[in-house]
């Protein structure tokens, strides 16, 4: 990274390029596809939570006229326990079959079981009640802490917990147990002058994107299949469809549709292969959109936690041990964001001291799917409560502690490596400095500051830039587009090759046009398919520069090139990229420039937040009044969307202290499955959500980038829950912080 | 099932359709008509995604039934730009960086078309109640509100030319 690099485009708010048709409708998303001869498909759900299916019985629903496919677990090719890496974390390809359509069990209420497809959709819908099922209702098991305990009823009973010291005989809940340790938390316990120790929940909640899951699916007699989807990664999905219906890569063309918000929650598949197996069987191309209530109750969820931390330090405010049990629900199958939740819930800090122990435990509740930062809001969200409380307990501004103990470069992380330049420091000094941290508060007002932290990653990405013969060029990258990222995209490439912008059209390309690109997720895009972008535009200028070297007779390291022009040093000729594109067909042919790679050095991203909350204390109404978001870009391409990141960051943690669960009866049947009773924030729910961007470069990026998409839910949670706490003089340790909880609070308390 | 036959105007054009009787407006746009424009995100009136106007009216298709529409004026998201020119509210959605995903996106802009049409100086509080019917899951409504705001302020302008 050059430090003294001026930019001419980058960190201009330039209009993104996909938003023409985003503001006129013309923008084509996963369930506006319809294709010829197109029928639609529909799942039958589980009634139970758990139970173990006896008989299914599809030949009524078979022999209806209507149906032209019945699909079933059967239908999957031998399937056996196997990991694989398709999205962001490693799946089991056993438990992705029977998530898919259940095997010989149920495991929450909602799970698919067959799929039928017909004419139209509400045949599809009616043909669901000719399919009969025998059930044995098992006990459901809704709560981490019961499903932890030894008695409680076990949803596999092939599945033994990993990660203990001996292997145990007994199958139980507790899926994984993981340990991080850093000195002697023995010692920093006993050098500490005050503890703070205390427990924390929180809820299951939902990414609650806008867009349902749609796909349409055909496959011809060749075998060759065509998936349109909603997803944060084709690739991915390709790869799990291959390997669910043993097809091989290149016989699966996957196209990523305008997605309508992801946040994680469309990094896996539950559509896409039973789609394709009643398009192979009905011999038609194949729809299915989920409602909203099949979002809610068989998608996504982000993991429900319960935490103990306990956390010493020094009168002066040192801390000298941090403790941390973080037991996380996955839902019905194992992989909860546990492992992500021990390795950042104490990150902010630079302390010697620290011990961790984490477990991934199933209950009956959709199997959780990654969801912003996956695992770290809920992680730190606990240890952030901490910190406040011990902050208060000794006297100490909540900057102020945090900025004694704050992690900088070289700090020794508790999960591997040292930290290299990152801007927690700068983002504390920038909080300082807000005109909220030095505002008043009113009567039945309070404030809460929160830090977070999160790795971001880098993957490999793929990128090919076409030049065309006009001299304006298309860049094809393989990712997603989940918030603007083609806006990022293309001012990288107008930098490097110094053509302006508009001139550049990026295109997210599907499986067949471009290699392999991992999925949008981790933060990954502006900065891993950056890297590829400006790898593949150093690649045209290289072939700009040997092209004006040709038609100059001049050798290429003759050539410089200047702001999108070849200039001969050897003498006064300059070529712009427009005459070398017009005259490309005699110097050689096309000039397209690419990139595959696999980027390393992704640069963690911290932040700050700051929240103001007045509470009605007659009916425990809590509303957000100011909020600051403060977070380090290392360098913000388009600062625009940037913002608009913190912003939807906050806004999410915001819904997840104060609003969102699930909210389950006694036989694990979630009662409010839609957006009135999910609520999550609407326009009058909220302020106009200040942010401050820092940029600490990462080093690792030629332009300094980090990225910014997921950091930013994690602070809120406890920001939010600590100004509540404030302006009750309560402290919240549970969320939501709804109307009913606070009021409780309220009341106990009086 | 027989179909019912509807005559409509959809965006100032006469439109006809056959529907059955359950059939919603939504529906019809979307897989009869193939305006796929207006979206769908939740089919209960929760989310405002499939935001129209029916007779100036601001509603969710997805509870409007599809034989509703005889004799009505119906306004979609498609209608919204004049000549390949793109509305004063569509362009300061782009120039204020209003959307991410733009799920949400052309039911928002049907929604602040009518609310300024009603009102068209809003406070901001005014126009975050008028607007709490469109969910936006992305952006936190900042940039939102900033981009309606504007719109009003740009189009009170227009009106005064």
């Amino acid at each position: 990274m050059s430090e003294a690099r001026e930019f001419k485009y980058i960190g201009q708010r330039t209009i993104r390029p996909d938003g023409y048709d985003k503001v006129t409708g013309r923008a084509n998303y996963a369930a506006d596809l319809s294709l010829p001869g197109m029928i639609w498909g529909k799942i039958l759900r589980s009634p139970h939570a758990h139970a173990r299916i006896l008989s299914i019985d599809t030949s009524k629903a078979e022999a209806h006229p209507d149906v032209m496919a019945v699909a079933t677990y059967q239908d999957f090719p031998h399937v056996s326990s196997e990991m694989f890496q398709a999205g962001e974390t490693p799946t089991d390809l056993l438990d992705l079959a029977r998530n898919l359509l259940a095997d010989d069990k149920v495991l929450y209420h909602g799970h698919a079981i067959a799929a039928i497809a017909a004419r139209t959709e509400s045949a599809a819908e009616a043909a669901l009640s000719l399919i009969e099922i025998d059930y044995e209702v098992l006990p459901p098991v809704m709560d981490v802490a019961d499903a932890m305990k030894p008695e409680s009823p076990v949803l596999h009973d092939d599945m033994f917990t990993v990660g203990l010291a001996e292997k145990p005989d007994k199958a139980s809940n507790i899926a994984s147990r993981m340990e991080l340790k850093k000195g002697d938390i023995e010692a920093g316990f006993a050098e500490a002058e005050v503890v703070v120790e205390r427990d924390y929940y929180t809820p299951t909640v939902h990414q609650g994107y806008i867009e349902p899951h749609a796909t349409t699916v055909s496959i011809d007699e060749d075998g060759q299949a065509m998936v349109w989807c909603s997803t944060q990664g084709h690739f991915d999905v390709r790869a799990s469809t291959a390997k669910l219906l043993d097809m091989e890569l290149g016989k699966i063309k996957v196209v990523a549709a305008e997605i309508g918000g992801g946040f994680g929650g469309k990094t896996t598949v539950y559509l896409e292969p039973v789609a394709l197996i009643l398009s192979r069987k009905s011999g038609r191309p194949v729809k299915m959109v989920m409602t909203r209530e099949e979002v809610f109750r068989a998608t996504g969820p982000g993991s429900a936690t319960r935490s103990r931390i306990k956390i010493g330090a020094k009168k002066d405010g040192t801390i000298t041990a941090m403790q941390a049990k973080l037991c996380f629900e996955a839902g019905s199958f194992k992989g909860s964001p546990m492992g992500p939740g021990c390795m950042t819930v104490f990150t902010p800090y630079d302390v010697e001291n620290m011990y961790i122990e984490g477990y991934d435990v199933v209950v009956n509740k959709p199997k959780v799917a990654a969801y912003r930062a996956p695992g770290a809001p809920q992680a730190e969200f606990a240890a952030e409560m901490a910190i406040n409380e011990l902050a208060d307990k000794l006297g100490i501004d909540p900057i102020e502690i945090r900025l004694k103990n704050a992690a900088k470069e070289g700090t020794q992380t508790v999960y591997g490596p040292k930290l290299k330049a990152v801007g927690l420091v700068e983002c504390l000094e920038a909080a300082k400095n807000s005109a909220q941290y030095q505002s008043a508060l009113d009567e039945n007002q309070g404030r809460g500051l929160a830090a977070g932290f999160w790795f971001n990653i880098g993957g490999q990405s793929s990128v090919i830039i076409n030049m065309n013969p006009d001299g304006t060029g298309t860049i094809l990258e393989g990712s997603p587009d989940i918030g603007g990222s083609r806006a990022s995209i293309q001012l990288m490439a107008a930098e490097e090759l110094g053509i302006p912008p508009s001139h550049l059209k990026p295109v997210v390309a599907d499986t067949e046009h471009l290699a392999y690109s991992a999925t949008t997720g981790g933060s990954r895009t502006t900065f891993a398919t950056g890297m590829a972008v400006i790898e593949a535009a150093q690649d045209v200028v290289r072939q700009f520069k040997e092209r004006a070297a040709a038609v100059w007779n001049v050798t290429s390291e003759q050539v410089e090139w200047v702001d999108g022009v070849a200039i001969n040093t050897a003498g006064e000729d300059k070529l712009t990229a427009a005459e070398i594109c017009r005259g490309a067909e005699k110097t050689g042919g096309q000039i397209s420039g690419t990139a595959n790679i696999n980027a390393r050095g992704a640069g963690p991203s911290f932040a700050v937040h700051l929240c103001d909350v007045e509470v009605d204390k007659e009916t425990g109404k809590v509303d957000v009044i100011r909020y600051t978001a403060i977070q380090d870009a290392g360098k913000a391409i388009h600062p625009s969307y940037v913002e608009g990141q913190y912003q939807g960051g906050a806004a999410q943690g915001i819904g997840w202290a104060l609003n969102e669960e699930y909210i389950y009866n006694e036989d694990g049947i979630m009662e409010n499955a839609g957006f009135l009773d999910y609520r999550i924030p609407l326009a009058s729910d909220l302020p106009m959500i200040d942010t401050v961007i820092v940029e600490v470069p990462n080093p690792f990026h030629p332009f300094g980038v980090r990225g910014v998409g997921e950091t930013g839910i994690v602070p809120p949670l406890a920001a939010v829950a600590t100004a509540v706490s404030d302006a009750i003089d309560v402290r919240m340790t549970d969320l939501p912080c709804s109307p009913p909880r606070v009021l409780k609070a309220i009341l106990d308390a009086s | 099932m027989t179909k019912t036959h509807v005559t409509t105007s959809i965006n100032g054009e006469a439109v006809e359709f056959l529907c059955e009787p359950g059939d919603t407006l939504l529906s019809v746009l979307r897989n009869e008509l193939q305006m796929t424009g207006t979206k769908e995100g939740c089919g209960s009136g929760d989310c405002g995604a499939c935001s129209v106007t029916v007779n100036g009216r601001l509603v969710c298709s997805c509870l409007v039934l599809g034989v509703e529409a005889e004799g009505a004026e119906i306004g979609t998201v498609e209608g919204i730009e004049s000549k390949d020119q793109l509305h004063t509210i569509q362009k300061k959605f782009l120039e204020h960086a209003a959307l991410q995903c733009g799920i949400c996106t052309p039911g928002l802009i049907v929604s602040t078309k009518a609310l300024l049409e009603e009102n068209p100086n809003p406070t901001e509080e005014e126009a975050r109640y008028y607007l709490a019917g469109n969910l936006c899951r992305c952006t936190g409504y900042d940039k939102i509100i900033r981009a309606v705001m504007d719109s009003a302020e740009v189009m009170r302008g227009e009106a005064l030319r």
